[in-house]
């Protein structure tokens, strides 16, 4: 008799644990999340995660009469995470955008599932030029690496830097921005010296740095991808690369606002050409900039304004489409969308799908005792160049 | 000389197939018609149990530990993944095997080193391999597709007639097949005399030679199996995923099989195939409830599980089970762990 009333015990447990699942609600817009929240991409995840949250504090959490749900999911930006995770939420979270992708390979992974599902992919940090070719379905809000390596490129042979020496991240966006920075350096009749590519997981920059030291550039340039700077700069320094006249140039990656302020004097002079930098002197740009850090106790790097930028891309595709999230219609509405963000005015290319966004020529400098990229050169409504070619 | 046969008996009852374990694939076969919006994450069990496995093969059975288990899986990953990206062999099945032969045979040459030192120089030598292969595929970038990963892999239906499906059942099912039959060819190894024997080694390697074990040659004969094992895991991840990126070598691969079989408990086959699905379970418990924090709760947990003692843990694990054996059956329970067994 006992042991029959544990059995009973047992099985109302497993009832109640089964009925407290949730239940799917019909006037909600579900949107998977995915970044790296972990591991050693986690400020991507972190800056995207608070610029959503910030986003949908200031706009409330309904549009279109839908209501918002995030589901925030962490793949350690290990791209078979990436897509297991993915294919989780379309199959059984039935989201209807999915979102985030802290690297280029997890943007990738994810891809098939887009096209294979009629699922928008938001890329709002991935930065390869091939990513928005994968599907049909990818829509991105961050930045493509050729943008900006092409006219740091042409920046740097007409302000007398003739000789570069190169370090960048040995994958992907790294290999982008290398090309394009090349082609338009070596066109402008530069010379590259001594050419590094360092491992992404490997963030040990002491052996390379030396090599770069001895084969003395007027300045390296530099990609490695976001949270990555600091680290890099503080060996900059430790080795006197920063004593021994050796600028440092590159897309703005190196230079995040997330971690500028930590770098030190060695960051000083710095010029990196980018989408985004905290001291954008725009209305919009300063609101923003002060709600993150009352927030988030810091200041908003550029993968902030990514994940900021496509969390409105979604709400203002909803309110186009009265709510309606089908893949097909919400990726029609997204196509050729403008608006004026904390970055500067920027719009979707209605062919690519790839962001058309201003680059600017940045130079770190101290203001009111902080270190921040002060931008003196604007060029207007830039494509991405890694597709224009074809 | 009454020992001898009492020997004997004793290991072919031992290799007898008891109800529990029946009752264990029968739950595991379930679980694949119960949870049909899963199939992803049991996929991910199911590769994870296999590579568990064979570590347990290695490092329960006959005493070889192991930090570089994930070389001979990042070989299984890369070559299956080669194959369909360059269209060599194309079906599944043949891949997956020959994926095993290329691991099975960097786990025979790299067995001579093992085989060398004791735990500690084990311990790094296996490391140390598995670093190695790691660099070599980041430097070998045109082949392996570096960081970036080997993309654009595409599967053709196994046996030319299950194609992999977007919701991961077919890949489900042909995991657990594939697992099912390498765990039976496993089971049948260990109760075998030369499974026997490697116990014996695992014991006091010096008394077994002296018995006239030949040591050396038995410990290279499983730890060769065991890098198919393990090859056999990786290349089921590629087919599965249609991925193979640089991290199939990491550290952390490695390091997480260990504590699969720290949560699993060595030396009786379910205790790696229960510690993957232990782990994987927790893992995308805490991940979901709290993406940010989860690595701190998982370290909680497997700290309270090595506190609390894993024998305690299985009783309290197991008293649902027995509760329902006693119920149905009317007799005393019979799912429980070999307590000699698990060491």
């Amino acid at each position: 008799m006992f042991i029959r009333r544990q059995l009973l015990l047992a099985a109302g447990a497993i009832a109640a644990a089964a009925s407290v699942l949730p239940v799917r609600a019909e006037e909600t817009v579900k949107i998977g999340l995915i970044v790296p929240m972990t591991g050693g991409q986690a400020s991507t995840g972190k800056q995207i995660d608070n610029a959503i949250k910030l986003y949908m504090q200031q706009k409330g959490d309904t549009v279109a009469g839908k209501k918002i749900e995030i589901i925030l999911r962490d793949d350690a930006a290990v791209p078979d995470n990436t897509k297991r995770i993915a294919q989780e939420l379309i199959v059984n979270e039935k989201v209807n955008i999915i979102a985030g992708f802290g690297v280029t390979p997890a943007a990738l992974a994810a891809a098939p599932l887009a096209t294979q599902a009629k699922v928008p992919e938001i890329v709002m940090a991935a930065g390869t030029s091939i990513i928005t070719e994968r599907s049909p379905y990818i829509v991105r809000t961050s930045f493509t690496l050729p943008q900006s390596s092409t006219i740091i490129g042409d920046w740097a042979v007409k302000n007398g830097i003739k000789k570069v020496a190169t370090l960048t991240s040995d994958y992907a966006p790294g290999n982008d921005a290398l090309t394009s920075f090349k082609e338009h350096f070596v066109a402008g009749g530069g010379e590259i010296v001594e050419e590094v590519k360092v491992p992404l997981a490997n963030p040990d920059f002491a052996p390379f740095l030396q090599r770069m030291k001895d084969s003395k550039p007027d300045a390296v340039f530099v990609f490695v991808p976001a949270g990555q700077g600091g680290n890099f700069m503080k060996q900059y320094a430790e080795r006197g690369l920063d004593k021994s006249g050796i600028r440092v140039i590159g897309p703005g990656d190196v230079m995040d606002d997330d971690l500028l302020n930590n770098m030190g004097d060695a960051a000083l002079g710095a010029v990196t050409a980018h989408l985004y930098s905290a001291a954008h002197p725009s209305q919009i740009n300063k609101e923003f900039v002060a709600a993150y850090k009352k927030a988030f106790n810091n200041r908003p790097g550029f993968m902030a304004v990514g994940g900021y930028d496509g969390i409105h891309l979604i709400y203002e595709a909803l309110k186009k489409t009265g709510g309606d999230a089908t893949g097909d219609k919400l990726i029609a509405a997204m196509k050729g969308m403008k608006w004026e963000s904390p970055r500067g005015p920027i719009s979707i290319d209605p062919e690519t799908r790839d962001i058309v966004q201003n680059i600017y020529i940045r130079k770190v400098e101290k203001v009111d005792g902080e270190l921040y990229n002060v931008e003196f050169a604007t060029f207007e409504a830039v494509k991405d160049p890694g597709k224009t070619k074809k | 000389m009454t020992t001898l046969p009492d020997v004997s008996t004793n290991a072919v009852a031992s290799a007898r197939w008891r109800p529990g374990e029946i009752v264990f694939w029968i739950v595991v076969v379930a679980c694949g018609f119960l949870f049909p919006s899963r199939y992803l994450i049991m996929t991910d069990i199911v590769r994870l149990a296999l590579f568990a496995l064979s570590l347990d093969l290695i490092l329960g059975y006959a005493g070889i530990v192991s930090l570089g288990h994930a070389a001979f899986f990042g070989v299984g990953a890369y070559s299956a993944g080669l194959l369909a990206l360059h269209g060599i062999i194309g079906e599944p099945v043949v891949a997956l095997v020959v994926a095993g032969f290329a691991a099975m045979v960097l786990g025979f040459f790299t067995s001579f080193l093992v085989i060398r030192g004791v735990d500690l120089t084990r311990l790094m030598v296996t490391l140390g391999i598995a670093l190695l292969l790691e660099a070599l595929a980041e430097r070998f970038s045109n082949i392996t597709g570096g960081t970036d990963g080997l993309q654009g892999i595409e599967m053709q239906p196994i046996l030319g007639s299950f194609a992999f499906d977007i919701f991961g059942k077919t890949g489900f099912f042909y995991s657990l097949i594939v697992l099912f039959l390498l765990f039976l060819l496993a089971r049948r190894i260990v109760h075998s005399p030369f499974g026997l024997s490697l116990r014996a080694i695992r014991n006091n390697p010096l008394r077994a030679a002296a018995i006239g074990i030949p040591v050396n040659r038995r410990l290279i004969a499983i730890y060769t199996v065991s890098a198919f094992y393990a090859g056999v895991a990786g290349a089921l991840f590629t087919q599965t995923t249609a991925l193979a990126s640089l991290d199939v070598f990491s550290f952390e691969r490695s390091a997480d099989l260990m504590l699969m079989l720290v949560i699993g408990g060595t030396g009786y086959l379910y205790g790696g195939l229960i510690g993957a699905v232990v782990f994987k379970i927790l893992q995308e418990l805490f991940s979901t409830i709290t993406p940010q924090y989860w690595l701190f709760w998982i370290g909680l947990v497997l700290v309270v599980i090595v506190l609390v003692g894993r024998a305690r843990i299985h009783r309290w694990a197991l008293w649902l089970p027995n509760l329902i054996i006693r119920q149905v059956a009317g007799r005393r329970a019979v799912v429980a762990v070999p307590e000699s067994d698990a060491s």
